[in-house]
Formats: structure tokens, sequence, C-alpha cells
């Protein structure tokens, strides 16, 4: 049974060892639709909702090589090409000396990929989401530790989702609204 | 941000080391105590005092760089054979201390040195402040910043005029403009969890609007914290080459020349190690007060302070071995320039500069052979203090002593520094406590998600993986 107007539900836990122990179970329980909020990383928390890998080191080697590319392409270009000029007898594609500009730019593509990315694949910015119109969710930046099993996760049921959720021995559930 | 952090256990504490966070803090008591600083106390006298005067300081050096712009370079002392002065000396100098920042935010990092911690967002700070010092220099040497655009950067432009890639000028501009960018991104993926934090629990609405908006929604999901411990750790991996690569580009400038004091392969080790020497002294100079000013002295520990002297005498024994290196270099090599110019720092004109430099950098910091001297903080800031004086002296000796003896004494002169040298000089120290002011008054000085990773607390007991 869907709820279009409910987000999901949400629960509040005390400390990071009981939000992994309850995600532990909700997985096991099989819903998949999960998702845990704390104010700093949790390793076991993200293995316990079943999420390891992200594509982001993919994205940051494409940036990397674009800017090596881009780099050696520029100074060829430059030096032999637009505004060749013979500077102390050396080749115009001096080659040796292009290095540190290659590598200057794939350090800064790589990293500019690794933060854009990272906040794309994040979704972010979002100005707005449903999480924030449970009023406690503003200690997930503080000291509460939440776990949301989202509406549209097949098992979710409503009332049964949420009763199952209290026998998890949380410190509060509610209904999250859209 | 490693999960696999290594908290302060016990036996540490017991065996007489400081802790790297005084006993009795929660995740609460952390955010309310970083946050407050910043959101709900007032602003103190002694910032408002500060403000002013190294506000008014950055107004005396905007001033003199305006009559720069007006009347060119020769209001500086500049001429030849020494073409290279106060601009070239700063600008080494800034950068150099720039370095400490991303030592402490990336190298410590990938060597799981938890107690970085508490101080890497503050240093991080410091460098960026440290390096725009560094970057007007560059930018203002020509006395006419409107042509620099073309000759520093490759801009299409209808005369049809290229930078020439062969030149380590060029190169530094490469090194030091990713270094900025670079640094300022990871500041800024460290600062996103804390903006969340002042965005929700900050009690003005307006401060809610303003770091709300920074932090970008940021919510704190497990799957973002995945994606954002795989990006924090790419950025360190990232950095950390760069960091190293920063001073080695800057040496090159003079490296890759020909001129006495200049042509040799000691150059990038030494200036790498001289600038993490000064940005780690820079970081005790605003560290030790910080933490008092500020009552952080649970969360910028003893460790901190003894850990950075330990860093500086290393750093300043590999700066030592690299005056040794050159002085045995110049000998060795039997090239008669080069030992003339030896003889001519330890005895020529600029002598004294050359004592002081070997006094403030090689014999002073011996001192922190001792643990009384490493844990007052009276000593370490005067010896910090000793340490930038050292230094800059030594971007000093190797500028202006290697210049303004050419290769043959007719060519021979001597630099002065005019007012108008020390009114941009120690206005760009009024620029970066300016700055630094400012970002102590409106952002965490201490990463609140960082340091809830050092309470035993955040550890997880059990993992139980039983997946049905």
């Amino acid at each position: 049974m869907k709820h279009p107007s409910v987000f999901g539900y949400l629960a509040e836990f005390e400390t990071p060892t009981e939000l992994v122990e309850a995600a532990e179970k909700v997985y096991a329980e099989g819903y998949r639709k999960i998702d845990t909020y704390s104010p700093f990383p949790i390793e076991a928390a993200s293995e316990a909702i079943g999420f390891h890998h992200s594509r982001l080191p993919l994205i940051v080697l494409i940036g990397g090589l674009t800017g090596l590319a881009s780099a050696f392409a520029m100074q060829y270009w430059v030096s032999v090409i637009d505004y060749p000029i013979n500077v102390g007898g050396r080749p115009f594609n001096s080659w040796p000396s292009f290095i540190i500009v290659c590598f200057e730019l794939t350090v800064l593509f790589s990293a500019i990929s690794a933060v854009i990315g990272m906040f794309a694949l994040n979704g972010l910015p979002m100005p707005y989401h449903p999480v924030f119109n449970v009023q406690r969710f503003i200690d997930a930046s503080k000291d509460g530790f939440f776990l949301v099993i989202e509406a549209t996760d097949p098992k979710f049921d409503g009332e049964a989702t949420g009763s199952f959720l209290k026998t998890l021995s949380p410190a509060g559930v509610w209904e999250v609204p859209y | 941000m490693s999960t696999q952090i290594q908290r302060p256990s016990e036996d540490a504490t017991q065996a007489g080391v400081f802790p790297v966070v005084e006993p009795g803090h929660t995740f609460a008591t952390i955010t309310e105590k970083i946050s407050a600083i910043i959101v709900r106390r007032g602003t103190p006298l002694w910032w408002l005092a500060g403000f002013l005067m190294a506000f008014g300081i950055m107004n005396v050096m905007l001033m003199a760089i305006g009559w720069l712009f007006y009347k060119g370079t020769g209001i500086w002392g500049v001429n030849i054979p020494v073409g290279w002065g106060f601009a070239i000396v700063n600008f080494v100098w800034w950068i150099g201390i720039g370095h400490a920042g991303t030592l402490i935010s990336a190298i410590l990092f990938l060597l799981k040195q938890s107690w970085r911690n508490s101080i890497n967002r503050f240093a991080e700070a410091m460098t960026l402040f440290a390096v725009m010092c560094a970057g007007l220099f560059p930018l203002i040497h020509t006395g006419r910043p409107w042509l620099a655009a073309y000759w520093l950067f490759p801009v299409p432009l209808t005369m049809g005029v290229w930078p020439q890639f062969r030149s380590p000028l060029i190169w530094d501009v490469f090194a030091v403009s990713t270094y900025f960018t670079v640094s300022l991104l990871f500041w800024f993926v460290g600062l996103v969890p804390d903006l969340a934090s002042l965005r929700d629990h900050a009690p003005r609405r307006w401060q809610r609007m303003i770091y709300g908006m920074l932090a970008m929604g940021w919510r704190g999901s497990a799957r973002h914290w995945v994606r954002y411990d795989a990006a924090y750790l790419i950025l360190a991996g990232l950095a950390t080459p760069l960091v190293l690569s920063v001073h080695t580009v800057v040496s090159f400038d003079f490296a890759v020349s020909l001129v006495p004091g200049w042509h040799t392969t000691i150059f990038p080790p030494y200036f790498v190690a001289g600038a993490i020497y000064s940005g780690f002294a820079m970081v005790m100079i605003l560290a030790i007060p910080i933490r008092s000013l500020y009552g952080l002295k649970d969360m910028i520990t003893m460790r901190h302070l003894e850990n950075s002297a330990k860093l500086m005498l290393a750093t300043g024994l590999i700066v030592g071995y690299g005056y040794a290196v050159e002085a045995f270099m110049a000998w060795y090599g039997n090239n008669k320039f080069e030992w003339f110019l030896t003889g001519n720092r330890l005895f020529g004109p600029y002598k004294y500069f050359y004592w002081a430099l070997l006094a403030s950098n090689i014999v002073v910091p011996q001192v922190f052979w001792s643990k009384k001297v490493r844990t007052s903080t009276f000593c370490l800031f005067i010896i910090s203090c000793v340490i930038l004086v050292g230094m800059w002296l030594e971007r000093f000796i190797i500028v202006v002593v290697s210049l303004h003896r050419d290769f043959v004494p007719s060519a021979w002169g001597h630099y002065t520094p005019t007012r108008y040298d020390w009114a941009i000089f120690i206005g760009t120290l009024g620029m970066f406590t300016t700055f630094m002011l400012l970002f102590l008054r409106t952002l965490p000085a201490i990463s609140i998600a960082e340091m809830k990773l050092l309470l035993p607390e955040a550890e997880v007991k059990h993992v139980e993986v039983e997946h049905a």
C-alpha cells in the first residue's frame, strides 16, 4: 500500500551503535529504500544499508586525464603551431618543460571533478528535502542518529512499518510528510 | 574523514602523552562550543581592536599599491643588478607559510594523524590567506597589473602573443593558482557539514538563512557521507603531491637559472622543508592566541602544540642540511663564482643578515629538543616568531645577496628597500590578519564533524553482519 502523501518513517537513535544495529535489522527485514543520517560519517551505517561503492573515483580519473590532455594540447599548440619561438635552441616541442603545467592541470581538473562530482552524485545543492519537515531532524547535524524507511520501498506499509520501527527501541518515530 | 581513525587511547594518556581532546565532551557540547563562538557570543573587544589595527595597516598597503600603479616600480628599491627585491622575497615567504595548512589537512590525514582534526580548519584558512598575500606580489611586481593578465596567463588576444612554456616563471603561475584553487575546494568541502550544523542550530533567522545557503542542503545521509569521504580522500591524495610541487616549482624560478647561489639541485627539497617549517611557525602564532582567547584549550591541546614543535625541529634540521650542502657544493664544484658567493654571504655587505639567519633558523630552534620548551606556550610563540623572521631573511639572502654581486665587478650594486617596499610588505601582514579575524568571526575555526570522530562514543561497538 502506497502513501503518496508521505515520504516515509523516521526513527531517531541515541548512539551510532544503536543506529547501526537498527539499520542492520531493517535491512534484514527486506527494506531497501532506507537511509541513515548522522552528524559525522559512520562507515558501518552505510554498509548496513547496503551502500558500498561510489562512482566518484571514475569521474575523477576522467577529469584528471582531461586536464592532462588539455594541458599538453595547449602547450603544444602555443609553442609549436601558433607561436613557435626559438628559445635557447631548444626544440619547439620541448616536452620535458611541459611536464609541470601538465601535472598542475591534471591535479586541478581532478580536484574540481572530485568536488563537483561528489555534490552532483549526492544531488546537492538541494534546498528542500522532506526529512527536514520533522522538527527533531535538526539534531542530525548535532548529536542525533536517524534512520528513514521511504514510502517508495515495495515493502513499505504505512502503520505496520511505523510499528516495526518502534520495536527497534528508538528514541522516537515520526511520519515524514512531504 | 576516515572512519578508521585512531582515537586517543587511554594507554597513551597514562604514558604522559597529552590528550587530543580533553575528557568530558559529548557530540552536543562540541557543536555548542564551536558554534557559540560565532553565532551566540557577541564580538569581543580584542577582536574589534585587532580588526581596526589590521584593517588600517592593510589600507596603508593599498595606498602604497595605488602609488605604485601610478608611478611604476621606480618607487621601489629594485634596480640592476638587483632586479628582484621585496616583491619576490615576500612572495616566496608567504607561499611558504601557506604550506602548513595543506600539509596538516592532506598529508597528516593520509598518515592517519587524528590529532590534526582540531587544527586543520584554521590552518587551511591560513593557507588560503597566505597564498592570497603571496599572489598579490606577482600581480603587482611589474607595477602594471593590467598587463600581467597576458604575461602570466595564456589569454587569446588579437596580438597573438602567448606565454613561453619553457620558463619556470610560467610554471609558477600554474602551480600557485592550482594550489589556491585546490586548497579552497578542500576547505569548502570540509566546511559543508559544519555549515549544515550552523544552519540547524544558529539562534537567528538571518544566520540560519546564510549558513543554509552555503550548506547547500547537506543532511548527513549515509550515502552522501560515503561519497563525501571518497571525495575528501581523493582531494587529500591530490593535495599531497601538489603541496610538495608548489615550493619545488617556486624554487625552479631560481634553480633553473645560472646565477651563482641559485643554480643548485638542493633547492627544491630545502625549499619545501623551509616552507613547512615557516608554515608551522605561523600555525603556532595563530593557535596559541586563538586557544586562550576563545577558551579552546580542551580542543587545541598541548599535544597539538608539542607535535608542531617536533615538526618544526625536524624541518628546521632539513633546512640546516640544505645550507650545509649549498656551501659544500660551492666548494666541491670548484666554480669560483659560487665560492665567491659563499664567502660573500658570510663576510659581504649583508653578512649580518646571514648570521642572523643561521642563528634564528638553525641555532635557536634547537631548544625544541627540550620537552619543557615544547610545552611552554610562551617559548613556542617567541621561537615561532624568530623562525618566521629567519625564514624571511633566508629568502632575502637568496634573492638579494645572490644578485648584488654580478659576474663582472663593474656591474656590482647594492639594494636598499624603500618605504613603499616596507609599506606593502607590512601591509600584507595587515591583510592576512584582517582576513583571519573575519574568518574566526564568521566560520567555525575547528571542524565540528571531525572533532566528533575523536570521541570514544563515535565508535560503533558491535558489528553484526547477518543479512537475510
